[in-house]
């Protein structure tokens, strides 16, 4: 019994770390990429950069200059033709005989060997950060002049439009789940209504009326622009998580608070926020992330303005622009992925508790 | 809390505080006014206009409520005062939901029976291309195949996972694994899969992994995301699959957790084995977790954009619902019909929408 019970638990880990494996390899793949040398990205696949097997020069021979190229060429006793060269030949003991360089007359024998260092570098990551000409230097030691990409620009234009983002709904909602949850007055059913109503309506249908608003207020393009949609867009769910725990809070605090006189401005300044930490966090992840991975409404809001674009929409602009520059592509993926990953995996337990407690973003 | 001392204050300071009052917000709307046009047409370094932008926005926002608060409390008698008071708490949030959805919402409706620019009533006529159209039909049909398949291998996946996990010695870091993807932005996930995929044509060194695997095994170099319409449409899927299935598998997983283990263990030794225990017992038990998922994932798969503009930008034969949308709305500047696709996905989230009201009307304490 006890045997068998070993043993399913080492076949359950045995699947489970297959499926872990296949989930992971996309993204190691890109990343293990981003720190590669162009001209390897260009030629190898990402995975010859770990232990592998590869024909290793051992021998190179110089051929004198009387020997004629077009005719056999004769190394360690056995004649070779050009062409047979050119694809490399296998020998019996598994050596292997190609030219270094036909040019330089210089033919190598070559062997198959381990090759256990990868050769990185972080030249990619600079390339996409810095925006003006820089000088780029390859696997050999090369160097040559290339034109950069501006995401570093693209990273504080994210920030300058994901932090308020987050905090102005964060606030808006803590005070109007407050009120939902803690004040009687006339209408309050039909506003919560509102509220529940609009959790699941797709922002698509929001987006033209919107346009037509921004231009006539001469709002697009600008940072405000994107904080007042996102809050708006977040907002429904906000109220509704923030409201469902702030309701659940201990009466008689806040009770004992209101017979000292407290207004309701301090009792939420200084016992509801203070409380309700764990939701605010939940929400405030949400948020940061949903905002920070936005492609749509920074697409139609901030798109077409120069200089004010978001990470997300550098990035797709770079897949469509230097779709074959995978250097580019992969180090700017990893940029823009680096943040929200930092904070989904320092904060992750608030993150699962918001998902666990939450319900459906419109 | 100690006393309140606003209380206190004799009436006779009313005039100063009106003045007070008011030069408060004048100052306040001065301050948001002139940092809006200085963030605008701000000429200084990235690095400055993005911490003036924060501090702007943040800090405005929190002032707009202290002063209303201030106003409220200084400048309006207690009775009064009590009945607005949670009015102005909910003024900005009321202002912004009926500014970002609700209007919008009916403005849209309206839109989509109107032409191009909106100048005329042109009845169903948009609907009607909406439905007969073969881009919207091959965009109907792919997101019918999002939300068949994308939704059951996310449901699949997440409970295979949230199983295993339950049982495997290292749980949270499998868990990690598998959730990790839903940090990272759609155009990200797109880039890494458009990698996976990526094609070059016979007889050249593959450099992504799936046609390096086929060719490994075999067969020859494939363009998965151009060629074998529709089934192209399952590469797509997958890049979804992968994202959205951590969500699933964290709420599973945390169902499955609150299953009795009593009721299991008197199941298996009645001889129940495992797979009988949880399709008998875990998943009855549940079912309630794996509908609120579904209709989550199903509205997700509905309302799916980036990873489609970021692979193929609905080019052969990929269009869905919401790039469709985007073209029209977008490339083609046809607000009418635009808005008209835009109503067909509330229609579809309308029955979530009736639900989730409903199950609000249950609440007691809104009664």
């Amino acid at each position: 019994m006890n045997k068998q019970k070993k043993s399913s638990k080492t076949l359950v880990n045995f699947m489970l770390g297959i499926i872990c494996f296949v989930w992971l390899i996309p993204a190691v793949g890109l990343l293990v990429s981003s720190f590669r040398y162009r001209e390897s990205i260009d030629s190898t696949g990402w995975w010859t950069e770990f232990p592998h097997r590869e024909y290793q020069t051992f021998i190179t021979y110089q051929l004198p200059e009387d020997v004629n190229l077009r005719e056999s060429i004769k190394i360690e006793g056995v004649e070779y033709d050009d062409l047979a060269i050119r694809d490399g030949i296998v020998r019996e003991d598994g050596s292997k005989i190609v030219w270094e360089s036909r040019k330089a007359r210089l033919i190598g024998v070559q062997k198959k060997r381990w090759s256990f260092l990868p050769e990185l570098t972080f030249d990619n990551y600079k390339a996409v950060l810095i925006g003006q000409k820089y000088e780029y230097t390859n696997s050999a030691g090369e160097i040559s002049t290339v034109q950069g990409e501006n995401l570093s620009q693209a990273f504080l234009n994210s920030l300058a439009v994901t932090i308020p983002a987050t905090v102005i709904p964060v606030m808006i909602a803590a005070f109007a789940a407050y009120v939902f949850a803690w004040m009687k007055f006339p209408g309050r059913r039909l506003l919560f209504i509102i509220v529940v109503a609009t959790l699941v309506v797709p922002l698509q249908l929001a987006l033209i009326p919107l346009t037509k608003d921004y231009v006539k207020l001469q709002l697009n393009g600008t940072f405000l622009s994107m904080w007042l949609a996102h809050t708006g867009f977040g907002l429904p769910l906000a109220i509704y998580l923030l409201h469902n725990y702030i309701s659940t809070l201990p009466r008689d605090i806040l009770e004992s608070a209101f017979i000292d006189g407290a207004s309701h401005f301090t009792i939420f300044l200084r016992l509801i926020m203070p409380l309700s930490v764990p939701a605010l966090a939940s929400f405030a992840i949400f948020q940061f992330l949903w905002v920070w991975n936005d492609y749509l409404v920074s697409l139609v809001f901030l798109g077409a303005s120069a200089g004010k674009q978001v990470l997300t929409v550098q990035l797709a602009n770079l897949v469509g622009s230097r779709g074959q520059n995978w250097y580019f592509l992969a180090s700017g993926a990893f940029i823009s992925m680096a943040l929200p990953l930092l904070v989904f995996f320092s904060l992750q337990r608030y993150f699962v508790r918001g998902l666990t407690a939450g319900s459906v973003k419109g | 809390m100690g006393q309140n001392q606003k209380t206190v204050k004799p009436a006779s300071n009313y005039p100063i505080r009106l003045f007070k009052g008011i030069l408060m917000a004048v100052a306040l709307g001065g301050f948001l006014y002139w940092g809006f046009f200085f963030l605008r047409d701000s000429e200084l370094p990235k690095v400055f206009t993005t911490m003036f932008a924060i501090v702007w926005g943040v800090g405005g926002m929190t002032m707009i409520y202290v002063v209303m608060n201030w106003l409220a409390e200084n400048l309006l008698p207690t009775n009064l005062r009590h009945r607005v008071l949670p009015y102005v708490f909910l003024l900005p949030a009321m202002l912004l939901l009926l500014w970002f959805l609700v209007i919008p919402t009916l403005r849209t409706l309206v839109m989509s029976f109107s032409n191009k620019n909106n100048t005329e009533f042109i009845g169903f006529a948009n609907y009607i291309a909406v439905f007969t159209e073969r881009l919207m039909l091959e965009a109907f049909r792919n997101n019918l195949l999002w939300i068949m398949i994308g939704t059951t291998a996310c449901i699949v996946f997440g409970l295979l996972v949230a199983v295993l996990a339950d049982r495997s010695s290292f749980e949270n870091i499998a868990k990690a694994i598998i959730f990790m993807p839903m940090a990272i932005s759609f155009v990200g996930a797109g880039v890494i899969w458009k990698f996976v995929f990526l094609y070059e044509p016979a007889g050249e060194v593959q450099r992504g992994l799936l046609n390096a695997i086929w060719v490994g095994l075999g067969g020859q170099p494939q363009a998965w995301l151009q060629m074998i319409q529709p089934w192209n449409n399952l590469f797509l899927i997958m890049v979804a699959v992968w994202i959205q299935t951590g969500y699933a598998m964290v709420i599973f997983s945390s169902a499955i957790k609150s299953v009795p283990e009593e009721i299991l263990e008197a199941a298996r030794i009645d001889g129940a084995t495992e797979i009988q225990a949880f399709f008998r017992i875990t998943i009855p038990v549940i079912k309630n977790t794996i509908i609120t998922v579904t209709t989550t994932i199903v509205i997700f798969m509905l309302k799916i954009f980036d990873v489609v503009i970021i692979m193929t930008g609905g080019q052969y034969g990929t269009e869905v619902i919401a790039t469709q949308f985007y073209r029209q709305f977008f490339t083609n500047r046809n607000q009418g019909y635009g808005a008209a696709i835009s109503i067909v996905l509330l229609i579809a989230v309308l029955p979530v929408m009736i639900y989730n009201l409903r199950e609000f009307g249950k609440q007691e304490t809104f009664r």
